[in-house]
């Protein structure tokens, strides 16, 4: 019993991992319908801004570890602005799949950029915050663990209110309704899509640090299986939809913990792709999204 | 109209003159010349699903890897017992070295067939990663196969991959896609390109087209796995992960979707270009990388597509 409950543990602080990264996913197909294969390498920039701000910042203090959060988090933002300035609002209108191709583009060159600046071997990842384990009837519990689900938990409720009690979260959502529409009532369409990359890769810096206190092990790739097992989790809970995102993070990162600690070990990563599979189709429209058919 | 077939001939004769002259080109240059070929089959077969027929597959290395596994572990297990401890004739190798790339093949069409039928009702994006989910599958069941070698892959493989082979399949290979593209029941891929809703309409079955580009595709990336295999002699399930789908996605981009001369071009030029770009080898991928994005932005429809087929697009009706 104690070792299940571990595990959820385990599993529920992954998942919240996933499911910050899959708000980015998901936010972005809102506004644009389009998967951005770059999100994934946004994250493992924001594991890096954190490496080297975590430099600067006294090891193992509360206040530092917020600060390489939020330089991670502001970083990220401004990235996932400049790349859709520059590679992405061009390609505004044309085929969903040149689109598709810049973003795997903007992916291998991120990849590779950082492979060269960064160095492809991988580096011990500082620890910023104050961390302690101890123990609550037979469960390890590691502040670190705690602390990732809590930031995800809030910064999850800091969307929830952007997106619902904002001006501009209003915007977003009419943008993700009918793009034409909103521009007709005076909502400016690149101005909304700007922010939502910012939001969404603000996010995913979020889940970079996070997921580097766990696992600190940080490389140019690392963000390439997270992204991916993200992604399935946004559209498991039904891509474009926010609450859906979360949930499915949450049920991907529970699934892939008990995979890991069952006798199938070895298939870890395949199980992702099994569900992606699974899920597309038979609820191709996700958990919690809504089925929509093509018109011509 | 005749002419593939004697371009199919003229090919053959050249892949004979070339293997009985193999022995004074120099060998960096031979390993170039396979190489290129191995690429050339396995971008032409990738553009008849995502060129002609307009499905974006990513997962063309896994049907690779699995012809790559079937044939060497037909050369490595069963070639031995019918050949015996001589190892057979010339001839006799050279028919059971066939024999072992088409079943390859065979096993990646089938694997092909597994793979489409469901994942082929989805489109665009979703079709995109439900391939190369199944790519990765691939890549994760062969690295917990202990027969064929789990991580470490499999070893020892025969060098039977020779310019001849080579030359041959990829003049089989284009000679039969092209064929097909240009034949009346090819039209239909096309036809699915352009606009499916309109194909179903006059009474296409697309979904069947779709799965039919998908198996004949897989069909001929498990025959260049095979060749892969037997010219590398080793082979690892990392090798065939999904940085090796892109590659080949990015030579039939480059070469023009759709456009088989295009992408043979485009295949050779990024096959010799990491070659030339040796010196400068740490920057190469964010080169190619970056190339791929100005690619979009400036010349979508590719670097050697000359012909505008999507012209007509735009006096369609915006509706579509």
């Amino acid at each position: 019993m104690s070792e299940f409950l571990q595990q959820l543990l385990n599993g529920l602080s992954l998942g919240a991992i996933y499911a910050l990264i899959a708000l980015g996913y998901t936010m972005v197909y809102g506004v644009l319908r389009f998967i951005n294969f770059a999100h994934s390498d946004i994250f493992m920039v924001g594991a890096f801004i954190g490496y080297y701000m975590g430099k600067l910042v006294p090891e193992g203090t509360l206040w530092g570890g917020l600060i390489v959060l939020f330089a991670a988090m502001l970083g990220c933002a401004l990235l996932g602005m400049i790349i859709e300035r520059l590679a992405y609002r061009p390609l505004r209108g044309a085929a969903t799949l040149n689109v598709l191709i810049t973003a795997i583009g903007v992916s291998l060159l991120l990849e590779y950029t950082g492979q060269v600046f960064f160095g492809a071997a991988p580096r011990t990842f500082p620890a910023v915050f104050p961390s302690q384990n101890f123990q609550v009837g037979g469960l390890v519990l590691s502040t670190n663990q705690l602390a990732v689900i809590v930031i995800a938990v809030l910064l999850m409720i800091g969307l929830q209110f952007i997106v619902y009690r904002t001006k501009i979260g209003t915007a977003m959502r009419a943008v993700s309704l009918n793009p034409k529409a909103a521009q007709l009532v005076g909502v400016n369409n690149d101005v909304v899509i700007s922010f939502t990359f910012g939001l969404g890769s603000a996010l995913a810096g979020a889940g970079g640090i996070l997921y580097a206190m766990n696992y600190p092990s940080i490389d140019p790739l690392m963000g390439v299986m997270p992204g991916l097992k993200a992604f399935v989790a946004a559209v498991l809970g039904g891509i474009g939809n926010i609450p859906g995102a979360a949930l499915g993070g949450l049920i991907l990162g529970t699934v892939e913990t008990f995979v890991n600690g069952s006798q199938w070990s070895t298939y870890k990563d395949a199980i992702a792709f099994a569900i992606l599979i699974i899920i597309l189709l038979f609820r191709p429209a996700g958990l919690l999204g809504k089925f929509t058919v093509e018109k011509v | 109209m005749p002419r593939p077939h004697l371009y199919l001939l003229a090919a053959l004769l050249a892949a004979l003159g070339i293997s009985h002259f193999s022995e004074h080109i120099d060998p960096y240059h031979l390993d170039v010349l396979i190489g290129i070929g191995i690429n050339i089959i396995l971008a032409v077969s990738l553009n008849l699903v995502n060129g002609y027929t307009g499905q974006f597959s990513l997962g063309h290395a896994g049907f690779m890897s699995v012809g790559a596994y079937f044939a060497a572990a037909v050369s490595l297990f069963v070639a031995p017992q019918f050949l015996g401890e001589s190892g057979g004739t010339v001839i006799q190798q050279g028919a059971f070295f066939v024999a072992a790339l088409v079943a390859g093949g065979l096993c990646a069409a089938l694997a092909g067939l597994l793979v489409g039928v469901p994942s082929l009702r989805l489109k665009g994006d979703y079709l995109a990663l439900v391939t190369l989910g199944f790519g990765e599958i691939i890549r994760v069941i062969f690295q917990n196969v202990e027969k064929l070698g789990g991580a470490l892959g499999l070893n020892g493989i025969p060098a039977h991959t020779t310019i001849f082979w080579v030359i041959a399949f990829v003049a089989f290979t284009v000679f039969v896609v092209t064929s097909l593209v240009n034949s009346t029941y090819g039209r239909g891929f096309l036809a699915t390109h352009d606009d499916e809703i309109a194909s179903e309409a006059v009474g296409l079955n697309t979904t069947r087209y779709k799965i039919v580009a998908f198996v004949i595709g897989a069909f001929f990336a498990g025959i260049a796995g095979g060749l892969y295999g037997h010219f590398k002699l080793t082979i690892t399930p990392t090798g065939f992960d999904f940085t090796k789908s892109i590659e080949i996605v990015v030579m039939v981009i480059l070469g023009g979707m759709g456009n088989t001369l295009g992408v043979i071009l485009a295949a050779i030029l990024l096959t010799l270009l990491p070659e030339l770009l040796r010196p400068i080898a740490e920057y190469r991928m964010i080169i190619y990388s970056f190339m791929l994005i100005v690619l979009m932005l400036v010349r979508p429809q590719g670097l050697f597509n000359f012909k505008l087929r999507s012209s007509p697009k735009k006096t369609a009706s915006p509706v579509a």
